[in-house]
């Protein structure tokens, strides 16, 4: 839902960035986003369809790396990785942890012509 | 050839935010995010508070909503200053937007600002306005796995109330359940059970939020 709002706020940041670098067109654009964003790959790309045209990024290829929620249990020191949203250390039961990962929503790199 | 850019996609978001917690700061205006599903109580809340700190504390109000302005006239009614957005169809309240409203609000008259987010409970977690805490409010009509449905949500929130448990003997809501499924998430946060209906743990909440207030002034910082 608040992908249309990403999509704008990430557009910004390519065309600026592929501004500085005196780039004619932007081929691919390389996102990195943590599952816990709730960030939907395909409205993503369905905003960047849109919102895209017009400017130097349209037509641009879209590369996801979605980073899956890990965290270390406070209890174990392990570390291991939250599936279906089951907080709980598989290895001591511990409720105690810290998240490691899977809060990120940035752009890595672009590749521009 | 390939540009590295490694930038926070909402990182300008976070820039008017810090602005926006900056101003507030500055006027001593200490300000809430309420968040949650439809229909959970926020204006409900709003009302509650405002009725319990009438004459102690001055009090603004921005509501946030998609089309109406139905919440911000009730508001409105109890004489403290509104400053409604439209958020034109967006599912959550962004920093310009506050930073807009702010503009309308009067500042130097106001103690704390209460911001009714628009309601769902994935979109608004993401966009930082400036708010010093953070609140949700789940009610028990919703059911008790919203955590797990929405751990981001729970993860950044200062505090969440559990609301409507005047309903409680009608529904089936484990409290200790939910709770212990939030610290799993979120081992800081703060547990209320309140009814705007009844009034029950209103008292509590308003304590907490004028401690929390207090650190402001004492400090001029909150995090
Ligand atoms: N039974 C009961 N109903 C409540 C309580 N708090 C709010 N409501 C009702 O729930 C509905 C939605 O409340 P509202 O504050 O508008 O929710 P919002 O959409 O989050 O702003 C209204 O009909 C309220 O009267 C409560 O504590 N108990
Ligand atoms: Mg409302
Ligand atoms: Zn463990």
């Amino acid at each position: 839902m608040h992908e249309l709002a990403i999509t704008k706020s990430m557009l910004d940041l390519v065309l600026e960035q592929a501004e500085r670098a005196g780039a004619k067109e932007v081929v691919k654009i390389n996102l990195v986003i943590g599952e816990m964003t709730g960030v939907v790959e395909e409205c993503v790309q369905f905003y960047f369809d849109f919102l895209g045209q017009g400017t130097i990024a349209e037509g641009a290829a879209l590369s996801f790396k979605m980073v899956p929620v890990t965290a270390r249990c406070q209890g174990c020191g392990k570390l291991f990785e939250i599936k279906e949203f089951d907080w709980t250390c598989p290895y001591c039961q511990s409720n105690n942890m810290e998240i490691i990962s899977g809060k990120e929503l940035f752009v890595e790199s672009i590749e521009v012509e | 050839m390939e540009v590295k850019v490694l930038k926070d996609i909402l990182g300008a978001n976070e820039q008017i935010a810090e602005r926006n917690r900056q101003l507030l700061g500055s006027n001593n205006v200490f300000a809430v995010n309420l968040m949650s599903s439809p229909g959970a109580g926020k204006t409900s809340l709003i009302l509650a508070t405002i009725k319990r700190l009438k004459g102690k504390t001055k009090i603004g109000v921005i509501e946030g909503d998609v089309s109406s302005s139905l919440d911000a006239e009730m508001v409105g009614k109890e004489g403290v200053p509104v400053v409604q957005i439209n958020t034109g169809g967006a599912c959550h309240l962004d920093a310009n937007m506050i930073s807009n409203a702010l503009g309308n609000m009067p500042l130097q008259d106001i103690e704390l600002l209460l911001i009714e987010n628009v309601g769902n409970l994935i979109c608004p977690a993401s966009f930082a306005l400036g708010e010093h805490r953070k609140v949700i409010i789940s009610s028990v009509p919703e059911g008790d796995d919203k955590p797990f449905k929405y751990p981001l949500m729970f993860h950044i929130a200062d505090v969440v109330l559990i609301n409507k448990t005047d309903l409680s003997p009608y529904l089936k809501f484990d409290t200790e359940a939910f709770s212990q499924a939030i610290k799993r998430i979120n081992a800081k946060i703060e547990i209320f059970q309140i009814s705007c209906a009844t009034g029950q743990g209103i008292q509590q909440w308003v304590s907490w939020l004028l401690t929390q207030m207090s650190f402001l002034r004492g400090t001029k910082r909150i995090f």
